[in-house]
């Protein structure tokens, strides 16, 4: 078992970066050392920023230091960067269109049993739904360092959310079919298309093979770039099975299953059932506690995939 | 120039962009176009000539409701032709009524009050990391300072002593619903300021020799940022606007337009 959160794979790829690029300014808001990146701060103390917990002040100073040419990474819990601080997101970063990543830690119910203050079930549906702001959920720790490295050659905002606790590897060090901006195609079936994104995309993954052990043949899509949304890779998925189940780490309101249903809605209506997150404060316990609570496991996802396709 | 007799000038313009569309801050640009006038004209290594050099100054309109007075201004020191006020808050322009960095000369978007101390301050930070000598400004209204963000910003910028940042506070004790006192009290303003660990400077905000004098001040002290609460008036330069919270964003009559015209000539050709 992996034993390297994402958060501790975008601090590796920042102190690969740094030393050869003195624009790149990590910014903490006293997180930096839940966001793992303590020994950033520690090696380039001249290319790092500290505002103590002062999350709005942490993004509005990121975009002063990017309209000045550097590229900053601002790195705080997801549930306080896309709640405190999403008006500094939306003017500051998205509006006024400055080079700045948000890095959300700790994101989606990571804190377990700190209950819902520590929750960001909402970050998906408050980022993308503001203009000029992307979204991206990577799903394992490769994933993540192809993303940082894509994000670090843009100039433009992001919003990126990563769990608390290593996960497993979806990939290999020598096989990570990265496309940026482009949902990776992890397996291909006809009957039923699972769209996940971030931590759900391991589970979906289980569900699959649950399934194909009873001849039920899946399209897996790990949809980590949110936004911009891969609608060409998810219709083509919708189109090829007879049915779709999206699975996130967030509530069903305005995040990857409301974008999904949407579009086959629009473009190839097909039965989709959404999981994720209800809209209330989620049960106490830890991470798999809470996802196996709401289904949100291999065996879950592969009994809720059984009885949709019963409809179809 | 007499730059004193100009910012009247500039403030018919102002009224006369406000007049036509039929919306606008009034209040608040007259109380803060001298501040500006002052920034713009005497001390800012701003020009169109330098707008993209990384060592211009750089300033953020933080109270961006005042953005008519800066239009004014920008048009006037040639950013963008002054026929282009014509098109302010007109169907697709792009003079919208809060400041916007696709218009030649602006920084940074704002409007949303509590932005552009802590901007300011990423724009300070970076100039020292990248060891370049500009300066930046920032110039945020008395009721906008009860944004908490205001204070996470004020407290940051003594923090990191930032020499190279300046604040102007529009002082004219007015905001939206009344006197700022009494809608949320500010005073001791300086004091708070300078518990952050801020130089505190004031001056007498509608007077551009004062506050060319704050500002070279400013630029001489070292180890912390500097905030010059400007006591300005409200409607400077109109007599029947003047301290009236009212005009903060009315906007003027037929005869209430062409009275203000002419008062705001008078008070040009008194200033010459």
């Amino acid at each position: 078992m992996n034993k390297i959160p994402n958060r501790q794979a975008i601090c590796e790829v920042l102190m690969e970066h740094a030393a050869a690029d003195p624009d790149i300014i990590v910014m903490c808001s006293d997180s930096r050392g839940s966001a793992s990146l303590a020994p950033y701060a520690a090696a380039f103390p001249d290319q790092f920023v500290e505002t103590g917990i002062a999350e709005q002040n942490l993004v509005s100073i990121a975009a002063g230091l990017a309209s000045c040419g550097k590229k900053v990474f601002a790195a705080s819990p997801a549930c306080f960067l896309a709640s405190r601080s999403l008006e500094q997101a939306k003017v500051d970063l998205a509006y006024s269109n400055t080079n700045v990543k948000l890095i959300g830690i700790s994101g989606g119910v990571s804190y377990g049993a700190l209950g819902m203050t520590h929750h960001s079930a909402q970050d998906i549906a408050a980022m993308a739904s503001i203009p000029n702001m992307r979204v991206y959920l990577p799903s394992d720790r490769h994933q993540t360092r192809k993303l940082i490295e894509a994000l670090l050659a843009d100039q433009k905002p992001a919003y990126v959310r990563v769990g608390r606790n290593p996960v497993e590897d979806i990939y290999t060090e020598d096989k990570i079919p990265f496309e940026f901006n482009k949902a990776t195609v992890l397996s291909e079936g006809t009957d039923l298309a699972l769209i996940a994104c971030g931590e759900m995309v391991r589970p979906a993954l289980a569900a699959a093979k649950l399934l194909s052990a009873q001849n039920i043949t899946c399209t897996v899509l790990d949809m980590y770039c949110v936004k911009p949304f891969d609608s060409e890779t998810a219709l083509k998925a919708i189109r090829q099975c007879k049915a779709v189940i999206t699975v996130e780490e967030h509530t069903k309101i305005g995040g990857l299953g409301a974008m999904v249903s949407q579009l086959s809605a629009s473009e190839c209506p097909k039965y989709v059932r959404n999981l994720g997150l209800p809209d209330e404060p989620v049960v106490t316990g830890n991470s798999a506690q809470v996802f196996a609570h709401y289904g949100l496991t291999g065996e879950g996802i592969a009994e809720t995939a059984k009885e949709l396709l019963a409809h179809v | 120039m007499n730059l004193q007799a100009k910012t009247f000038e500039l403030r018919k313009d102002v009224l006369t962009m406000i007049y036509r569309a039929k919306t606008g801050h009034i209040g608040g640009d007259f109380s803060v176009m001298d501040i500006l006038a002052t920034l713009y004209y005497k001390q800012m290594n701003l020009s169109p000539e330098n707008v993209d050099s990384p060592d211009r100054d750089r300033f953020v309109l933080s109270k961006g409701h005042s953005v008519e007075a800066l239009y004014a201004i920008l048009a006037d020191r040639g950013f963008f032709p002054k026929s282009d006020l014509d098109t302010y808050s007109q169907y697709g322009s792009k003079y919208i009524g809060h400041p916007n960095n696709k218009i030649n000369g602006i920084e940074m978007n704002s409007g949303s009050l509590g932005h552009g101390l802590p901007v300011s301050i990423g724009m300070a930070l970076a100039g020292r990391m990248d060891k370049r000598s500009y300066r930046v400004y920032t110039v945020m209204g008395d009721g906008e300072l009860a944004e908490g963000s205001v204070w996470e910003g004020a407290m940051a910028a003594g923090h990191y002593k930032l020499d190279n940042l300046c604040a102007v506070v529009d002082r004219n004790r007015l905001q939206i619903s009344g006197n700022t006192e009494t809608v949320m009290a500010h005073d001791p303003l300086g004091a708070r300021f300078a518990a952050f660990g801020w130089n505190v400077l004031s001056a007498s905000g509608n007077d551009v020799s004062a506050m060319n004098a704050a500002f070279e001040l400013a630029k001489k002290t070292k180890g912390k940022p500097t905030v010059i609460i400007a006591d300005t008036t409200k409607g400077f330069g109109v007599s029947f606007m003047e301290n009236q919270a009212g005009w903060h964003h009315r906007v003027p009559t037929e005869e209430e337009y062409k009275q203000g015209m002419e008062e705001l000539e008078q008070r040009r050709l008194a200033a010459l």
